[in-house]
């Protein structure tokens, strides 16, 4: 009686702790940090990665489950710097700067959009606000464990105490408007540069406080955000399509000093050199076709190519739903069909967007002490015949095609993401 | 053979992109009268047959002269030689408004759609067709030769659509039939652009009035007394066409309830249809084979949202596997990508359970037949225009590239892609 207590008390950890090794053997591995691995091993334990090698060369832990993929392909989990799944909001249309805003009040983990995610293979998610604002609020980066609150999902453990994600910004022609917005691009650059003089002036009262309470500015939430950013410690991902607009974020960044990614990048080829000059990372969107507005008619599939020969450090996003989440790995194919090599389109997918979240440390490739976030393929990450079968987050399974209740989130089919319109158009 | 562009290679790829065509259309205005040429693939997809291992395609002034085995296929002297992997007919892109919509979203450049009545037949494709919008030469780059474009979704009746090859600098250049089809629309898409119809009972009350309307103009038009036919009417007139099975009426009906209102109207007027969209097509597929109806299907990779909240990426393997004719198309996109491409949209069905020949088929003749041009372009038979499409590997695989497009025996590009 007292050994069937004891087993229930394990229980849970049994569950969630995901105590005994798995071990998966057979597959053909794409770890990103080393070259592919054909007949690899994968093992797993308390969601992290113990292991990765050849078989034969990788001790199979005792008491392990072990799962034969042979025929399959494991690659890490997909990181995706730029979406809008869960419904996402951001600030109002009271004015064009919202750095106090956070997108993680505003987040439905439950809607399908999520789910659709996890089928596409991602695992790791940067979810922002939309474009048509200066600057729309903080992002949040999020792990797609299964789990029923934002809470569950977030990478930062207390939002009270830590920064949980970047900061939307943007320029060109979306954040245009009637006042408060900007009219011109000029306008634009110097709301920013003003907010930005703001934080610089609040963060002077604090340091002539010296600790003093007394002599402490009052707290204001959006100076706070525009500090982490000033000290480097909030990244900012800034949406910018045309040449100029991507100059003008580098001469905004000479200025202030702040870490950022460049998103979109619709002209990037145009200006590599420069981008790769400034030392600054891309985060790139391919679409079946360029236009729609008249800073994006210039958008290229050879924009990939472009930064990886020019040095830049490129990842790829869907900007979900402007491209869906499920046919992620497809972006990085049509990067590889314009001319990119399909090492750097892989890691594109995985490292390269790992690294711009902050988080390359914990995930973006198969290494020994990473969490164990990682999908099994049914065959070439690059070729259009290629399904994700299983889609693993910290060692727990959070998408398996073979189960009729994931698959339809795949395919599609009655009622399945008609949940709630999901945010599709940016601007206004 | 990956590429590694920077801004100059592309400047230079482009400058030299321009002396090669340029040399192009001077060997070709030299040879225009005897332009020869034969395409020799090591998989020659006719889609009049099987395919073909190590296939010749003769091609002489503009037409298809002989298709066959190397073996059989004798190439005369001063055919200029162009080599591929897979060969193909060129794709026909079977609904899409490239040409009278444009690469930006501004009104100025938005043409497929008038919101002054929700009723407008009388609307010619031909009269707002850019024959060198950029978006033409960006679907003929992967592939397509032929457009049915014109008036876009949205209106109850949006007005015609037309047939043309991606190529030449004016509609008339471009044409193969000025009229195709009239499009209509059925559902809450047409509330989005008109106050009525507001519903979607109205919308199809409205129609039906317009085709009883156009009933008693016909009958009018034979009346034995000149005086008592009625005054010309455009509206009519292209109803009547439509009535008098001339024209299809192709009406894009996304759920059960506008698929079934439109198997219902085709009941009652006869007319000739075409189901456009037809996202939950899976849903109703044994009404849709008794009438024995075609579907342009919406594009595969549509977003999951409104009228199309319930597509499914097997819709093509359920239409394929139920026997009934459908076509790729790129549709209607009012926001990004302003054009899809119909190759990626039939690979992604590809992936999905449909048979990489049902794909060709349904890139391909299938296209043609549904559109009633099957005795000029979708096969490679002799005496058929010479439109052929030169990959570089398996056509659907994402990093295959399409190496070479020729349209009425003219290479129009040769540069990968």
């Amino acid at each position: 009686m007292r050994v069937f207590w004891w087993l229930l008390l394990l229980m849970p950890g049994l569950l969630y702790g995901q105590e005994q090794p798995l071990v998966f053997r057979g597959a053909r591995l794409y770890p990103i940090s080393q070259p592919p691995i054909d007949r690899g091993v994968l093992v797993v334990q308390h969601g992290k990665i113990v292991a990765v090698g050849k078989e034969g060369e990788v001790a199979i832990p005792e008491a392990a489950t072990i799962y034969d993929v042979e025929g399959k392909v494991i690659m890490p989990g997909l990181v995706d710097t730029h979406s809008h799944i869960g419904r996402v909001e951001g600030g109002d249309r009271s004015a064009p700067l919202h750095p106090a805003v956070r997108t993680l009040d505003a987040i439905d983990v439950r809607h399908s959009s999520v789910q659709r995610a996890r089928a596409g293979g991602i695992t790791t998610v940067n979810v922002m606000s939309g474009s048509g604002h200066l600057l729309s609020g903080q992002t949040v980066y999020l792990k797609l464990r299964k789990g029923n609150t934002i809470e569950d999902l977030l990478y930062c453990k207390d939002p009270l105490k830590e920064i949980c994600g970047g900061l939307k910004m943007a320029n060109g022609t979306n954040p245009q408007g009637d006042p408060p917005f900007p009219g011109t691009r000029a306008k634009a650059a110097a709301l920013v540069r003003q907010q930005f003089l703001k934080a610089l002036a609040y963060r002077r009262k604090i340091e002539q406080a010296k600790g003093d309470p007394e002599k402490m500015p009052a707290r204001d939430l959006d100076m706070e955000a525009l500090l982490e950013v000033l000290d480097g410690r909030r990244v900012v991902h800034f949406h910018t399509h045309r040449h100029d607009d991507i100059l003008t974020v580098l001469r905004l960044k000479r200025e202030f000093g702040f870490r950022v990614v460049l998103h979109h990048v619709s002209e990037a080829w145009k200006v590599a050199d420069e981008i790769a000059a400034a030392g600054v990372p891309c985060s790139i969107i391919i679409l079946d076709a360029p236009g729609g507005k008249l800073e994006a008619v210039d958008l290229r599939m050879e924009n990939g190519a472009a930064l990886e020969k020019a040095g830049v450090d490129v990842a790829i996003h869907t900007d979900d739903l402007i491209t869906d989440s499920r046919w992620f790995l497809r972006a990085a194919a049509l990067a590889v069909r314009a001319g990119m090599s399909p090492e750097k389109a892989l890691e594109a997918l995985t490292l390269a967007g790992a690294r711009m979240l902050d988080l390359a440390d914990r995930i973006g490739s198969l290494e020994p002490g990473k969490d164990a976030d990682f999908i099994i393929l049914s065959g070439d990450p690059l070729s259009v015949y290629t399904h994700v079968e299983q889609t693993w987050v910290e060692g727990q399974k959070v998408f398996d095609r073979a189960d009729p209740e994931n698959r339809k989130y795949a395919v599609g089919g009655i009622g399945v993401f008609d949940d709630g319109d999901v945010f599709v158009h940016e601007g206004h | 053979m990956a590429m590694f562009l920077s801004t100059k290679d592309i400047e230079t790829m482009e400058s030299k992109m321009k002396v090669w065509s340029l040399l192009l259309a001077l060997c070709l205005l030299a040879s225009s009268v005897q332009a020869q040429l034969a395409v020799r693939a090591d998989t020659l997809y006719t889609m009049n047959g099987a395919p073909i291992q190590n296939g010749v395609v003769l091609i002489r002034n503009g037409k298809i002269e002989q298709v066959g085995p190397a073996e059989a296929v004798r190439i005369p002297e001063g055919y200029r030689v162009l080599e591929a992997s897979v060969v193909t007919p060129g794709l026909i892109d079977a609904h899409s408004v490239v040409g009278l919509a444009g690469i930006l979203n501004y009104a100025h450049d938005q043409d497929q759609l008038d919101t002054s009545d929700p009723i407008q037949p009388e609307l010619r494709a031909i009269d707002a067709y850019n024959a060198r919008e950029r978006l033409v030469a960006w679907v003929r780059r992967f592939g397509v030769t032929t457009l049915h474009t014109g008036h876009g979704p949205g209106a109850v009746i949006s007005g015609q659509t037309m047939l043309v090859k991606t190529h030449g600098e004016t509609v008339e250049e471009a044409l193969i039939d000025s009229v195709a089809t009239v499009a209509a629309t059925l559902g809450p898409m047409v509330r989005r652009y008109f106050r009525s119809p507001g519903t979607r009972a109205k919308a199809v009350a409205m129609l039906r009035a317009a085709l009883l309307k156009a009933q008693a103009y016909r009958r009018k038009l034979q009346a034995e007394d000149p005086t008592r036919r009625p005054d010309p009417d455009l509206k009519m007139e292209t109803l009547v066409r439509v009535l008098d099975g001339e024209i299809p009426l192709m009406i894009t009906a996304q759920r059960v309830p506008e698929i079934m209102a439109a198997l219902r109207l085709q009941r009652e007027f006869g007319f000739r249809l075409i189901l456009d969209g037809a996202a939950e097509a899976y849903l109703v597929l044994d009404a849709i084979k008794a009438a024995g109806v075609p579907v342009i299907l919406h594009p595969t990779m549509v977003r999951p949202r409104g009228e199309t909240v319930n597509a499914t990426l097997e819709t093509a393997a359920r239409l394929h596997a139920a026997g009934i004719p459908f076509a790729f198309q790129s549709g209607f996109e009012s926001y990004v990508p302003k054009t899809r491409v119909v190759l990626f949209e039939a690979a992604m069905a590809v992936a999905n359970g449909l048979p990489r020949v049902a794909a060709l088929e349904a890139l391909t003749i299938q296209a043609a037949r549904i559109l009633g041009i099957d005795d000029r372009v979708g096969s490679l038979a002799p005496g058929k225009d010479a439109d052929l499409v030169l990959f570089d590997g398996d056509p659907f695989e994402y990093t295959t590239r399409v190496c070479g497009v020729i349209i009425d025996g003219e290479p129009v590009q040769q540069t990968c892609h």
